[in-house]
């Protein structure tokens, strides 16, 4: 970060706040509107993979989050830039020609918490995910599919030159 | 013969040209010509990059690197400047508490007018640009001036900017020695080296859009104010012309001027102008 | 208050394209702020997507997403004029709602 950057990092302070003080006139301002986007997600029958995400290891997300191992696919295609132009920013991909996928998921090897992002794909919805990620580090990124119940993956190195964690 | 004492000698012969060509009157051997600067350095460009468009230049480094071009072809998708885009809306419509707007200090209401951004104020003896002109509305009604480096300032200009998209940049230099001397003013402050690392704006830009200074890929000088305000991902958010000034002189290890102080408006005037002809791009996203 | 979550929904044939973008900070957990204190993880962990009351797509997000997360994907059936309804809930307890029609 530069000097000039640390000179307004005062703003940056206050920008949190604002958004902090949003957030609780949401929350009010929405009332049972608020209520009613918990039941929803809990409806879709998911609770949030907390284990998943608190792992370390790329492996071990996985155990985790599916409790089974992964084989490499070339019916998974995995789209990521060669090097990432800032990793707090890096556009990841996937899409793949499988059937009956359930779910896909992206994990970023060398990140602190290898899990970035998990979806539910209900049927009728397209197994094809574009999501945008932090890399800390060059890593490899390693897409997951889930169809008919078995893992099948993808991976591909990203190489990031200005790491995505700050400082 | 020893180096330093040549360095003196050397930076007083300059010191002494730029005394002897302030003094001279117009029409001496290297007289400013601001428009035969303007197709120099757009040539100096296209000639360096013969696949490039001219209004491609406004893309900046996505436009010089295919797996950068990639990654921004997706981000424009959705780009991260939306939100800010939208407050500048919002703010642009809402009323002062005197009940007048920002609509009533620009011409057209302040519609499609970014690209005439900056201009020579001929009463005033100086370069008036958009941030500054923005914040004297402000004033000028009561309202307390905005930082000129990010948020509410970055979302007004991406505003204007949006609704000038395409609208090629016409910067004017009136038949005004001061306007003159303001132009002059701006590209020596461009073409000077400063800082720890002594590097002039046109090391980077100038001389290595394309290459990779550390992580980064340098974008040209031509076109690069067309894209203002942007989204850096570096940052984090978005930053103005002002932001975009000072981070540069604070990258090269030099101290940064206050924004909107008269070298940096001299400095926008100048580069603006130079980027006559290419459209307006901003608001812009960047690595 | 302006909502955090852009949406635009384009239903081409009998497939509807999905693209949004939310207002969130993102945090990791793992940056300093200027003071040198770490800033505390502040990060979306579910987003929902419905259609016609029926889960059309649901996310779980770590702290890997990147700041004002983007995302894109496809389902079939949806028609011209239907709420899609999406909402989030991050690890604060907070969450936003909003419903956007399919163009």
């Amino acid at each position: 970060m530069t000097a000039t950057d640390d000179q307004f990092s005062e703003f940056s302070a206050t920008r949190r706040l604002i958004l902090k003080g949003a957030i609780v006139v949401t929350l009010t301002g929405l009332g049972n509107f608020s209520f009613g986007a918990v039941p929803a997600l809990a409806a879709a029958n998911d609770k949030w993979p907390e284990e998943a995400f608190k792992q370390k290891g790329q492996a071990d997300a996985i155990k985790a989050l599916y409790g089974k191992t992964a084989e490499a696919s070339d019916k998974v295609k995995l789209d990521a830039p060669e090097i990432a132009e800032n990793g707090a920013v890096v556009p990841v991909s996937v899409t793949t020609t499988l059937a009956d996928v359930t779910s896909i998921s992206f994990l970023v090897a060398d990140n602190p918490n290898a899990l970035a992002a998990s979806y539910n794909i209900p049927p009728g919805t397209i197994p094809s995910v574009a999501n945008r990620l932090k890399m800390a580090k060059t890593s490899s990124v390693t897409a997951i599919v889930e169809a008919a119940g078995k893992l099948y993956s993808a991976t591909k190195e990203v190489k990031v030159t200005v790491g995505g964690c700050g400082g | 013969m020893n180096l330093r004492p040549a360095i003196r000698l050397a930076s007083v012969a300059f010191g002494l040209a730029t005394l002897l060509s302030a003094a001279l009157p117009a029409g001496a051997a290297d007289s400013a010509d601001p428009a035969a600067d303007a197709k120099a350095f757009q040539n100096y460009f296209t000639t360096k990059f013969p696949k490039l468009k001219l209004a491609d230049f406004v893309n900046g480094p996505y436009s010089l690197n295919e797996d950068m071009h990639r990654q921004w072809v997706e981000k424009e998708e959705f780009p991260p400047y939306e939100f800010s885009l939208e407050m500048g809306k919002e703010m642009f419509a809402k009323p002062f508490k005197n009940g007048k707007g920002y609509a009533d200090c620009f011409d057209n209401g302040g519609i499609g007018v970014r690209q005439n951004y900056p201009y020579f104020d001929e009463k005033e003896g100086k370069v008036i640009t958009l941030e500054l002109a923005l914040n004297r509305c402000r004033e000028a009604n009561g309202e307390a001036p905005l930082s000129y480096m990010k948020d509410e300032m970055a979302a007004l200009t991406a505003y204007m900017a949006f609704t000038s998209r395409g609208k090629p940049f016409d910067i004017k230099i009136p038949n005004d020695p001061r306007a003159l001397a303001a132009f002059e003013n701006g590209k020596q402050y461009f073409y000077t080296r400063r800082g720890q690392l002594n590097f002039s704006c046109a090391s980077c830009h100038v001389q290595n859009p394309g290459q990779r200074m550390r992580a980064e890929i340098l974008a040209p000088a031509l076109g690069i104010l067309n894209a203002m305000p942007i989204y850096r991902s570096e940052w984090g958010g978005m930053g103005t012309i002002s932001r975009r000034f000072t981070s540069c002189n604070s990258q090269t290890r030099g101290v940064p001027l206050e924004p909107q102080s008269d070298e940096y408006r001299d400095l926008e005037y100048y580069l603006s102008y130079v980027s006559n002809g290419l459209p307006i791009s901003g608001p812009g996203a960047r690595p | 208050m302006a909502s955090t979550i852009r949406v635009r929904a384009t239903a081409t044939g009998d497939t509807t394209e999905v693209q949004a973008l939310i207002q969130h900070p993102m945090d990791s957990g793992f940056v300093k702020d200027a003071k040198g204190n770490l800033i505390p993880p502040h990060f979306i962990q579910q987003l929902a997507f419905e259609c016609d009351g029926k889960t059309v797509f649901l996310a779980d997000w770590g702290t890997a997403v990147s700041k004002d997360p983007y995302i894109k994907f496809s389902f079939k059936g949806g028609n011209k004029g239907d709420d899609l309804k999406i909402s989030w809930v991050d690890n604060k307890g907070a969450s936003d709602t909003t419903t956007a029609k399919i163009q």
